[in-house]
């Protein structure tokens, strides 16, 4: 069962909460510092992945996020995000969307090359539901960057 | 920790300070102040973000997107950062390759002076 559970309108301002209360878990679990600054960017760039794939198409739904911290700390973000679009995700080259010539920002896929990066264990399930992108750092987890 | 902003000139170059956290509720805010620079015709900047304390995606996004406005008018973009847990998203991304990155504002400028 999930230890703590955070429930919130898929608005960009909401992710700071998030990221907060991810921190503050990460810390209780003793991760150590690095692991600390992964937890927090990690968490942020998952939940306004789903903010801004669901501010399109499901405004109105929440975005939950829960956070179990038996053993070391599992987080999962979930979305009510189109199938199509959930299975859309993928990590971007964000160093080529970069030097493109177009001038554009980088594409929403940026945020699953962060995550990837930044994470030991991640799973990305996309269902008829949504999406559900799990996070896992393990007690020792102080070693990971 | 909201987005704080504020712009200067210095040696010809415009200086705009950034502090406080730049994620995908902020970034836009940032985005306005690089976009409304450039279209008045200020094309060499400095971003010193010495203040601040998150950079998400998004916020490389504008950045990445400042850069390649400038470009367009032969300018630059220069960054001054020196917080590791800052730094580490731009290595993580590959993008150490794409801006120059200096450890002080003096620096910057002394470098952008070709």
């Amino acid at each position: 069962m999930a230890t703590v559970e955070l429930r919130f309108a898929a608005k960009p301002a909401h992710v700071r909460t998030a990221r907060q209360v991810a921190v503050t878990l990460a810390r209780r679990v003793n991760l150590g510092t690095p692991a600390l600054d992964a937890v927090r960017l990690a968490v942020g760039e998952a939940c306004g992945l789903v903010v801004a794939l669901q501010q399109e198409t499901h405004p109105d739904e929440p975005v939950v996020v829960t956070f179990d911290d038996t053993k070391g700390l599992s987080i999962d973000v979930c979305g009510a995000v189109e199938l199509e679009s959930a299975e859309g995700i993928a990590a971007v080259d964000v160093l080529a969307a970069a030097v493109e010539p177009v001038v554009d920002e980088l594409p929403v896929g940026a945020s699953l090359a962060v995550v990837s990066a930044l994470v030991p264990r991640l799973d990305v399930v996309t269902s008829a539901d949504g999406v559900t992108m799990s996070m896992r750092w393990p007690a020792e987890a102080s070693a990971h960057a | 920790m909201d987005l704080t902003l504020s712009t200067r000139s210095e040696d010809g170059r415009t200086v705009v300070e950034v502090a406080g956290e730049i994620d995908v509720y902020t970034a836009p805010k940032l985005r306005e102040q690089l976009a409304e620079l450039v279209d008045s015709g200020r094309y060499d900047l400095v971003i010193d973000m010495s203040g601040v304390e998150f950079l998400d995606s998004t916020g490389l996004g504008v950045l990445v997107g400042g850069l390649k406005r400038v470009r367009m008018h032969d300018g630059s973009l220069r960054l001054v950062c020196t917080q590791e847990r800052i730094l580490k998203i731009f290595r993580i991304t590959g993008l150490t390759k794409v801006f120059p990155i200096h450890a002080s504002v003096a620096d910057a400028i002394a470098t952008d002076s070709t």
